[in-house]
């Protein structure tokens, strides 16, 4: 697994690859805490995700409250695969807005 | 900024000893005895990733045993388990729990502990194997509640619930850790047919989103031929045939057609040792 972070309009944008998984998720929360402990909107991209279990989730689902809190927004781009079907089995797809890409976001 | 993770983790450790197939586990002329009992005998089956595989057979036919056995809590009396390659009849002990954290395991009646609470329950495995922030062990914990229709239960002392709750329980403690296998004992037992059918449909969801092979014993046929890609018949502790469904329903094999029509086995007994134990202490 591994990750970067870039910018998109006011938004950071996490880009997430390989597997997210307990062996490194916590890595994925420090960082994503960081950003929106900065007072920052996130854009989770997904697109090159292949796997994400539920303590990836579980750090999503944290993020996406304090994001809430903050009058922040956390957003997810690209999911497909197998990380959506975890969305879906989660209904997780029900509770964070989803985009076919960060692209998509506007101002 | 961009992190790599090359930690050497578990995974590492084990993808070094696996084979290049899609073969999780295989079993090898596996034959298992309590004492001089024996109960397996040279038993020869895989598991592949991703797959579901029933292993059926009536009451004493040895599929509790074989369980037992695939999780290395029974060392057999011959033969060998690969999991990913490594024999699992002979590692030590921390390398067992390496592998252990990578199957979960439901058990019939939930094995729930009794003095913890259902949410206590599932996040136990969390909080003994993982270093995870609380506040993730409580969402994972939450995520596989909602999962199993038990969001309101969390606080509720296993006593409190129902049969097929704690049956639910059991399987959320089970895959609380998104484990690569899942062994689930009598899935169905004891359950309603309509908790039944949900539990069945669990399973099949499980495996498509989680990607988890799963590895079910049982004796209800049913719930075997909704569920099962692969279904393993034993009978007195050897292996009949392993096949599809429709395999299975059309396999001609006598101890098969009669597991499936449900057809009492017939009792052959050995005449004078049958007398003897009859009359022993006689004079």
């Amino acid at each position: 697994m591994s990750f970067d972070c870039s910018e998109h309009l006011h938004y950071k944008v996490l880009h997430l690859t390989g597997e997210v998984d307990l062996s490194n998720s916590s890595k994925v929360r420090q960082c994503l805490l960081d950003i929106l402990n900065k007072g920052k909107s996130v854009i989770v991209d997904f697109s090159e995700l292949i796997y994400i279990d539920s303590s990836g989730m579980a750090t999503l689902v944290e993020g996406l409250n304090i994001a809430k809190k903050g009058g922040l927004t956390l957003t997810i781009a690209g999911a497909n695969g197998a990380p959506m079907q975890v969305l879906e089995l989660t209904r997780l797809n029900q509770v964070f807005t989803i985009v076919d890409a960060v692209s998509d976001i506007g101002e | 900024m961009s992190i790599s993770d090359k930690d050497s983790t578990d995974k590492d450790i084990t993808d070094q000893n696996s084979t290049d197939s899609d073969t999780l586990i295989n079993i090898n002329h596996l034959s298992s005895a309590y004492g001089d009992r024996q109960v397996l005998n040279d038993i020869n089956l895989s598991v592949e990733q991703g797959e579901i595989l029933v292993i059926m057979g009536g009451s004493g036919s040895g599929k509790s045993t074989l369980l037992r056995n695939m999780l290395g809590l029974m060392q057999p009396s011959s033969g060998e388990i690969l999991f990913e390659g490594k024999n699992i009849c002979h590692v030590n002990k921390s390398e067992m729990l390496k592998l252990r954290r990578k199957m979960g395991v439901a058990f019939q009646g939930g094995a729930l502990l009794s003095s913890l609470s259902v949410g206590d329950n599932i996040k136990l495995p969390l909080r003994q194997h993982t270093d995870l922030d609380e506040n993730t062990i409580n969402i994972m914990a939450r995520l596989k509640l909602e999962l199993m229709s038990l969001a309101n239960f969390e606080d509720l002392m296993p006593s409190e619930l129902s049969g097929g709750m704690l049956k639910r329980a059991g399987l959320a403690r089970a895959v609380i850790m998104d484990p690569k296998i899942l062994f689930f004992d009598e899935p169905s037992a004891g359950l309603d047919p309509v908790t039944s059918v949900e539990l069945d449909q669990l399973i099949l969801q499980l495996r498509t989103a989680m990607n988890m092979t799963i590895v079910v014993v049982t004796h209800e046929l049913e719930s075997a031929f909704t569920i099962a890609d692969r279904i393993a018949v034993l009978f007195d502790g050897e292996l009949v045939t392993t096949g599809t469904v429709d395999e299975i329903k059309n396999c001609t094999d006598e101890r098969v057609i009669n597991l499936i029509n449900r057809t009492p086995r017939e009792m052959k007994i050995d005449a004078d040792k049958y007398l003897s134990r009859l009359t022993k202490g006689a004079s």
